[in-house]
């Protein structure tokens, strides 16, 4: 298990080696990348989250997936600071038995974290700088779970 | 009772700090948010529309009605879009 909170990019098949060192009883690796869209003018996106909340808040959401769907291990990453278009802006990798759980509790690890992680997304374009709102939907997705 | 106040995203660059050390007297956080905007415009700017802020009392999401009874740090930001 593995929360990291980091400005530097990461490497996917170094975080899953990771994950799957000395699990042979995991026959399900579920991954998750998100990366900086490029839509309209947008030149970067600037992150910023609470350093003191950050990792605990994802702690929480971690070791609840872990005891909801029994997962064998879970990594996850985010970054913060400035990061460009195309960029890797953060990761999650659970690995379980079965793939059902792996692809439900990655599904649950995502929701809670984009709207309950304290990070805030600001969009730098030609045009200026703004700050993204929370998304409604994202928090009704909270409802599924 | 002295408390520590965090802002981020604009919660911060609208009242001009990303922290404070305040002494009050508040007993929940509805109260604080009321001497806050009082201060001055860009506090009352900030705190104008409760339903776009969150707050977390040492780390932990709470509502604005939560009391503040040992409490050392309170945070207030926009909903967090991470991801």
């Amino acid at each position: 298990m593995a929360v990291l909170i980091q400005e530097e990019d990461f490497d996917l098949s170094d975080e899953l080696k990771l994950l799957k060192a000395g699990k042979g009883d995991a026959g399900a690796i579920i991954s998750f990348i998100g990366t900086v869209r490029g839509d309209k003018s947008l030149r970067a996106l600037e992150l910023e989250h609470y350093p003191n909340m950050t990792l605990s808040s994802l702690e929480e959401i971690q070791d609840k997936a872990i005891s909801r769907w029994k997962l064998i291990d879970v990594r996850i990453i985010h970054r913060f600071g400035y990061l460009s278009l195309g960029e890797q802006i953060m990761m999650v990798a659970v690995a379980s038995q079965h793939r059902r759980e792996a692809f439900e509790a990655a599904d649950y690890i995502m929701d809670f974290l984009k709207s309950r992680a304290p990070f805030w997304k600001k969009e730098h374009s030609d045009t200026g700088s703004t700050w993204v709102d929370a998304n409604p939907e994202d928090e009704k997705s909270l409802a599924r779970w | 009772m002295k408390i520590k106040i965090l802002y981020f995203a604009w919660m911060r660059e609208r009242i001009g700090k990303s922290s404070e050390k305040i002494e009050t007297e508040a007993s929940t956080i509805d109260e604080l948010v009321k001497e806050l905007r009082l201060k001055d415009q860009r506090y009352d700017f900030a705190f104008s529309d409760l339903s776009s802020v969150r707050v977390a009392l040492d780390q932990t999401l709470v509502s604005f009605d939560t009391s503040l009874t040992d409490v050392s740090e309170i945070a207030f930001f926009p909903p967090m879009t991470g991801g």
